[in-house]
């Protein structure tokens, strides 16, 4: 799968999932600060992402993710 | 119509509660052994005209509580309404109990709530909307003789509810502990009257609770209008603990 179709995924569940603002939701945007997302948020998105691909994300790695990008970064390895 | 899972929902305090809640809710009657029980109590609501189901479900086994929620997913819908009544005793005093004692009790009472809360919590958290409602017992709260490792896992439970409700308050979840006292089931049977006799005098209101003076509560908690109480523990006991 490519990068932009993992993007498009993760702006879907943005959109769809915590109501967030289609506009807003870039590769540079930070999840806290831009998107307005907490902990939990981020929480669901990636329990969303190991149930649709079956595949487990660590919590150390999650610690150091702040952008969609790196979010998408991430999961595109994973994938 | 949204769905009710009860563990140990086929007797006691657990039956009430899962009668109580049918009439607003799809309810799933969650058994170990006592599958005829479960069975009738399903027939029981079938016949005054609401929905159940029952399904097996043994919370000291993760792999249980897993298969239970994959089923109820499959024919009904996601777990909506979270009842941990499901619970055992292994009564001792502390200096003589056996660490199997402990540990089956910790492992089912406290661990078994665990995890059964957070397989629900994650649809719960996806809707944006959730009722977790966890019975404790006031021995939690006050401890009891013979009972060190049943009130460590009841106390236990307000710890763990108190956390979650913070954790998943953001998302329309609400999460409370009932502390009943002493209510009339399998679990109180070996008081004898003149025992009983004993209690009633500690107590407010003059008799031993009834399953449904704790299934109303359960069920008030479940209203949507009561998204505002969480975090709490209520004692429903005819005022033991005052």
């Amino acid at each position: 799968m490519e990068v932009t179709e993992v993007f498009e995924k993760v702006k879907h569940l943005f959109i769809e999932d915590l109501g967030i603002d289609a506009s807003k939701v870039t590769m540079e945007a930070k999840l806290e600060a831009d998107l307005e997302i907490d902990s939990l948020g981020i929480v669901e998105v990636v329990m969303a992402f190991e149930d649709e691909f079956e595949i487990e994300i660590d919590d150390e790695e999650l610690a150091n993710i702040s952008t969609v990008g790196e979010a998408v970064h991430l999961l595109h390895s994973k994938i | 119509m949204k769905t009710a899972l009860i563990t140990g929902g086929s007797k006691g305090i657990g039956k009430a509660i899962s009668i109580a809640l049918s009439k607003n809710f799809h309810v799933v009657i969650g058994y170990v052994n006592s599958k005829e029980l479960a069975i009738s109590t399903v027939n029981e609501i079938k016949n005054s005209g609401r929905s159940a189901s029952e399904v097996n479900i043994d919370i000291s086994k993760k792999d249980s509580i897993d298969n239970a929620f994959t089923m109820i997913e499959n024919s009904y819908s996601q777990v909506d309404i979270l009842v941990n009544n499901g619970g055992i005793t292994a009564d001792n005093i502390m200096p003589r109990m056996k660490v199997e004692q402990w540990e089956n009790v910790i492992n089912t009472n406290l661990s078994g709530s665990f995890y059964t809360s957070q397989r629900a919590a994650k649809n719960m958290i996806k809707n944006k909307w959730g009722r977790i409602i966890f019975i404790s017992s006031v021995v939690g709260l006050s401890g009891n003789q013979g009972q060190s490792n049943y009130a460590a896992s009841k106390a236990g439970l307000i710890g763990l509810s108190k956390s979650i409700s913070k954790e998943l308050g953001s998302r329309n979840i609400t999460s409370n502990v009932i502390a009943p006292g002493y209510i009339d089931t399998d679990m109180t049977s070996f008081l004898n009257d003149e025992k009983k006799e004993i209690i009633i005098e500690q107590l407010s209101i003059k008799r031993i609770g009834k399953p449904e003076d704790i299934a109303n509560l359960v069920a008030f908690l479940c209203q949507d209008e009561s998204e505002y109480i969480t975090g709490q523990v209520i004692p429903v006991d005819g005022g033991l603990t005052t």
